[in-house]
């Protein structure tokens, strides 16, 4: 692929092979008393956030820290944006201080497209646009299923064989409005794992003609045969109509409640992309239960950035094309 | 490899083609007999000793003077590899990956650390160690330990144990292992 990261599918299943190699190096530097390494020392990365992130922009920062290069942040609530400037020219203002990379996250799927064609220099970073993608978080979950698979002593796949060859995932909920299901479904299927989407026919895509996944509306039947269930949060804030008769509908229906938590096998693993609706799309006491790992998502977060931008920025080497 | 043969090796560059086998495996392994008795006659505190192994030439070896250390003195040394791509300073030059993570399983504060490397050649593999070095703790004393010296040193930087020294060129290339030591030139693929 190019010097930017825009979709999952720019890096193909050895593209992704190749980051998590490269982040297992960096989960160990983040384990040091001094989690720093020099090899982005002069390098600028600006975070372009045009829509609200804790996780995202707090991960994507302290990795460009841990790599030891300078970090500006953008907010549009507190910029220009708020006298009118257009996207194009707040892009174009950022470039000429002599940035490196740009990670932009905005709420119009295919902006980071679009800042891409605009700028000569810096690398591009997609953390997130509309409903489209969000590449990173896509690899920081295939490196959980992968890590904590290894840690739990599943068996590991065939030589030659895909990281992920032959599990079973489910990805539950809101697949309608969510970016990370498109990028993980991408993901998770080019490095050989079989995907079912769980979700209410309101809240699935109009289409999904083309996408390599299996589709219930059964969480039931499904739980027991699964590897990972990952669960989607309930996207209030995107909901224009009224796809669901209510939230209590929704739980007791797809919910990961504590009963439904049993049905799933020895060793099938909780997954979450944050903010997590408690009560909602995961009871609160499943969130707390070992096999649920979604505190180690957000940890492993750091890590996978911190390889993306090793990639793009230090390494000097291209990556994997699909 | 060293770093520079990586850089110039398969999957990055050419193709190594071996011209002349200037050490025997017996010479290997006669060397690393030796080093590890003179890391033994420098250092009164064996329990405080960790060998570093740099990714990914030296492992082997460290384990190696190690595992004599240990015959020879029924004490166990500590052994940790090390991956210094991170801390390089010629990124732009050429590619830099990481081969393997890094592994230091003690405390390095007040230990003294052997660095243990296959080929010396421009020294820049070893100072890159060293700034990673003390990210893991305040070393009492850092030393080093090569199979081969092939001179060419562009920072002030020697080897406290050396293994042969070996006049080279600089277009050529050094390739270590157990079944011995071979120079060879690198084609083109």
């Amino acid at each position: 692929m190019s010097r930017h990261l825009l979709s999952i599918s720019d890096l193909g299943a050895d593209g992704i092979e190749e980051v998590m190699a490269l982040t297992d190096s960096f989960v160990e530097v983040s384990s040091r008393a001094i989690p720093r390494v020099p090899a982005l020392r002069g390098k600028t990365v600006v975070s372009l956030f045009f829509e609200d992130s804790t996780r995202t922009r707090l991960s994507f920062e302290t990795a460009a820290r841990r790599l030891s290069a300078d970090v500006m942040t953008f907010s549009a609530s507190s910029s220009s944006v708020n006298k009118g400037e257009s996207l194009r020219d707040t892009v174009e203002t950022i470039e000429a201080m002599g940035i490196d990379a740009v990670v932009v996250r905005h709420a119009g799927s295919g902006v980071p497209w679009q800042v891409a064609r605009w700028l000569h220099g810096p690398s591009v970073i997609n953390a997130g646009d509309g409903w489209h993608e969000h590449p990173t978080q896509a690899l920081l979950d295939c490196f959980t299923i992968r890590q904590e698979r290894q840690r739990r002593g599943a068996a590991r796949p065939a030589e030659g064989r895909p990281a992920l060859d032959g599990l079973h995932i489910a990805i539950v909920g809101d697949i309608r409005h969510s970016r990370v299901a498109r990028s993980d479904v991408l993901a998770f299927t080019s490095l050989g794992a079989h995907v079912t989407l769980v979700a209410p026919p309101t809240l699935l895509p109009p289409s999904l003609v083309g996408w390599p996944v299996e589709v219930s509306h059964d969480l039931d039947s499904v739980l027991p045969k699964l590897d990972v269930v990952y669960l989607l949060r309930l996207q209030k804030e995107r909901m224009l109509e009224a796809l669901l008769p209510s939230l209590r509908e929704y739980t007791a229906t797809y919910g990961l409640t504590r009963e439904r938590a049993r049905l799933l096998g020895d060793g099938a693993l909780i997954m979450h992309p944050g903010p997590v609706n408690r009560g909602v799309e995961v009871a609160a006491e499943v969130v707390d239960q070992p096999s649920s790992v979604i505190t180690q998502q957000v940890a492993n977060g750091v890590a996978v950035r911190m390889a993306v931008l090793y990639l793009l920025l230090g390494a000097g080497v291209e990556l994997v094309a699909a | 490899m060293a770093e520079r043969e990586r850089a110039l090796a398969p999957p990055y560059g050419g193709v190594f083609v071996a011209r002349t086998t200037v050490m025997e495996a017996e010479d290997v392994r006669r060397a690393t007999w030796r080093m590890a008795h003179e890391i033994i006659e420098r250092n009164n505190a064996l329990p405080e000793l960790v060998l570093v192994g740099l990714q990914t030439g030296g492992v082997w070896i460290a384990s190696r003077l190690a595992r004599v250390i240990g015959e020879v003195t029924s004490q166990e040394v500590v052994v940790g590899t090390l991956d210094v791509a991170f801390y390089r300073d010629d990124y732009g030059l050429r590619p830099v990956l990481p081969e393997a993570a890094t592994e230091i399983p003690v405390d390095l504060n007040n230990r003294t650390v052997v660095l243990v490397d296959d080929v010396l050649y421009t020294g820049r593999t070893i100072r890159a160690a060293l700034g990673a070095l003390s990210d893991y703790g305040r070393a009492r004393a850092v030393q080093l330990a090569v199979m081969v010296d092939r001179g060419h040193r562009e920072l002030p930087i020697r080897p406290d144990y050396v293994g042969r020294n070996l006049p080279t060129r600089r277009d050529e290339m050094v390739d270590v292992s157990e079944a011995g030591v071979v120079i060879g030139d690198v084609k083109a693929p």
